[in-house]
């Protein structure tokens, strides 16, 4: 998907995603770039002086920059000593932005050696400095060094698009009854849960410090929240009875909403798991079963599946149990299955999967509009999980063969893979990690 | 007591010296009286152990008969609870996304409910699986209405609903972890096992 430097001044011509004015960035405000289809601003990262570490940096940034999908990355003969570009002169450093142009660049990302670490953002386009980043990684061989570079490429993106990048993000993944977690790159893979523990529906809590999961026993499953760093982990109250799965952080931390199987059939409840208390049924299952919850990220509402009509489907309620109504249309006897909603984190889609012909497939529903499209084919493909950002969705893929994490992403439809272990299942996507 | 030794020791001494000096004939010895009663006491001694030799290899022998007998009642016994625990543990099965029990597989419950009738201290845990096809988290609400499904079944037949307690694996525990149509039959399934009063196991009349 890059591109060299020899078609770059075609694109430039023809193309032209003009950069704006050098403007504050702003949070969920993309500033100056439009995306259109196969469009993406070109993007260069400079090489520098041979320093492991600082190659290191730029190595992790552009494959960051690559999987985030909105730039389209120029890739230049290597040439590990030249800083292409910056020379000094009287009046300090100058930045040749004519040949970052004449390369198919919109935009180039410098890695200057020092302490802190500067990384320039150059908006070509205007000739300006869009972003000067000192930063401070660790060492390279530190646990922290990958994540902290992370998220120097989600500034990057920030500078550029006004929205922050979601390289510094993890999955979580249930391998053969294990759950693990891996950055968003499909680096670092480490196991969260003990060997020999039978656990399931693995999610984050909103800060990305804790995870709440489903562990098997002999009469049911029971809740538990987790530290991420630390292991220390507590049961769930009122979890040690029935089979209690799904596990869902309200977007305040303080409340679980989940699915149990028992004795009066599968329902959706939440539990205040900051005050220990409070078990509260939403569903009432005597003649259906209802479970796998998903909060809207305002919290006022809860997306769910449903059997009430026979086959599940995707209903909607308050965050209180009322109003339930049908959220995703469907027709009768013709459409099939449809599970595992997960709202969308700016709260207008909804993902889910649907049997098509016998395979599940990924779906996205409009929330205004209540509009539903297929988005994948080939393959079983299902549980879909969203980015921070909402334009990237994670979902499990047989495509090549035996499950994997995939990504795709919704405005060029690009998709890669993220994990290359014996199976992965049920993944969830962090928020930022900062 | 200090005169009388000495005293009796010296009369003795005489004796002894007056029967050595006549010399002659010596006296003959005395023949033993036959005393009946020591000869039957010791008849009645040997006849007295030998029944009781007797009477011990019996016991031994009853014994070991007796032993012999519980042995093989209680493995007749084990067989038996073995056979019905067998019965317990038949499995039933599922058509595809479906919870109601199929015809075939109604004989196999009517088993456990008599069973479960024949043995009042027995419970029995139902657990619900899935094939890998349908959603992994429905797949759970799945298994667990298959579970119910199987208990409603033998409650409405008489079974008190405590002696039952039902679960749910999904599609985490296949029993064929092959991805074709006879393993996914094999794994749409539940399973019984006995919670409690299964040590020993009578069978219903007729089985």
């Amino acid at each position: 998907m890059m591109r060299s430097g020899l078609f770059a001044c075609v694109a430039l011509v023809t193309a032209g995603p003009a950069l704006a004015q050098v403007t504050p960035p702003q949070e969920g405000v993309r500033v100056g770039i439009t995306y259109q289809p196969g469009v993406r601003p070109g993007l260069l990262v400079l090489d520098g002086p041979g320093d492991v570490r600082l190659d290191s940096i730029r190595t992790i940034l552009r494959r960051d920059l690559e999987y985030g999908d909105e730039f389209e990355l120029i890739t230049l003969p290597r040439n590990d000593t030249t800083e292409l570009g910056v020379g000094s002169g009287p009046s300090g450093e100058s930045v040749n932005y004519d040949l970052y142009a004449a390369l198919g660049s919109d935009v180039t990302v410098r890695v200057r050696a020092g302490e802190p670490v500067t990384v320039y953002v150059y908006d070509v386009r205007t000739k300006t400095v869009r972003r000067e980043l000192p930063v401070s990684v660790p060492p390279l061989h530190d646990p922290g060094f990958r994540m902290a570079v992370h998220r120097v490429a989600d500034e990057v993106v920030r500078a550029v698009t006004g929205q922050a990048g979601v390289a510094a993000t993890r999955f979580l993944f249930l391998q053969r009854g294990r759950i693990y977690r891996i950055d968003s790159d499909g680096a670092d893979l480490e196991a969260v849960t003990p060997a020999g523990a039978r656990t399931f529906s693995p999610s984050w809590s909103p800060s990305g410090r804790q995870a709440a999961y489903t562990e098997f026993h002999d009469q049911g499953g029971r809740l538990y929240v987790q530290d991420i760093e630390g292991g220390g982990r507590r049961a769930v109250g009122t979890t040690e009875r029935g089979l209690n799965y799904t596990p869902v952080f309200a977007p305040d931390g303080r409340t679980l909403v989940f699915s149990r199987s028992d004795e009066g059939g599968t329902d959706v409840f939440t539990y205040d798991v900051e005050r220990d208390c409070c078990i509260q049924r939403l569903t009432s299952g005597r003649f259906a079963d209802n479970l796998s919850p998903t909060f809207s990220p305002d919290g006022r509402r809860i997306a769910f599946v449903s059997t009430r009509a026979g086959l599940p489907q995707i209903y909607a309620m308050s965050s209180d149990g009322t109003g339930q109504e049908l959220f995703a249309p469907f027709d009768y006897g013709v459409t099939g299955s449809s599970n595992a909603p997960e709202w969308s984190p700016d709260g207008r889609n909804v993902a889910f999967h649907r049997d098509v012909g016998g395979s599940p497939q990924i779906f996205l529903m409009d929330v205004q509009s209540r509009t539903v499209r297929q988005l994948t084919s080939a393959g079983r493909n299902e549980d879909p999980t969203w980015a921070p950002d909402g334009r990237h969705l994670a979902f499990v893929s047989n495509r090549t063969g035996n499950r994997q994490i995939w990504v795709i992403d919704l405005e060029t439809g690009r998709v890669r893979q993220v994990t290359r272990v014996g199976e992965a299942r049920l993944p969830a996507w962090s928020g930022r990690m900062y | 007591m200090r005169l009388s030794i000495p005293l009796s020791l010296t009369i003795g001494a005489i004796v002894v010296a007056a029967a050595a000096a006549c010399g002659g004939q010596p006296a003959p010895p005395p023949t033993p009286a036959i005393d009946s009663t020591a000869i039957r006491d010791s008849i009645a001694r040997a006849e007295a152990a030998r029944r009781a030799r007797e009477d011990s290899i019996a016991r031994a022998r009853a014994e070991t008969e007796r032993l012999a007998n519980e042995r093989r009642a209680a493995e007749e016994s084990a067989r038996l609870t073995e056979r019905v625990r067998g019965m317990i543990m038949e499995l039933i099965n599922f058509d595809f996304d479906k919870s109601n029990i199929r015809a075939g597989d109604a004989a196999i419950l009517d088993r456990k409910i008599a069973i479960l009738q024949a043995n009042p201290t027995l419970t029995l845990t139902v657990t619900g699986h899935s094939d890998e096809r349908g959603s992994d988290e429905y797949n759970l609400a799945l298994g667990n209405r298959r579970a119910l499904a199987a208990k409603e079944y033998m409650v409405n037949r008489g079974i008190a609903a405590d002696r039952i307690t039902t679960a749910s694996r999904g599609e985490e525990q296949p029993l064929d972890a092959l991805s074709t149509e006879d393993a996914w039959a094999r794994n749409r399934r539940d399973e019984f096992a006995i919670a409690a009063g299964g040590q020993t196991l009578k069978a219903p009349a007729g089985m």
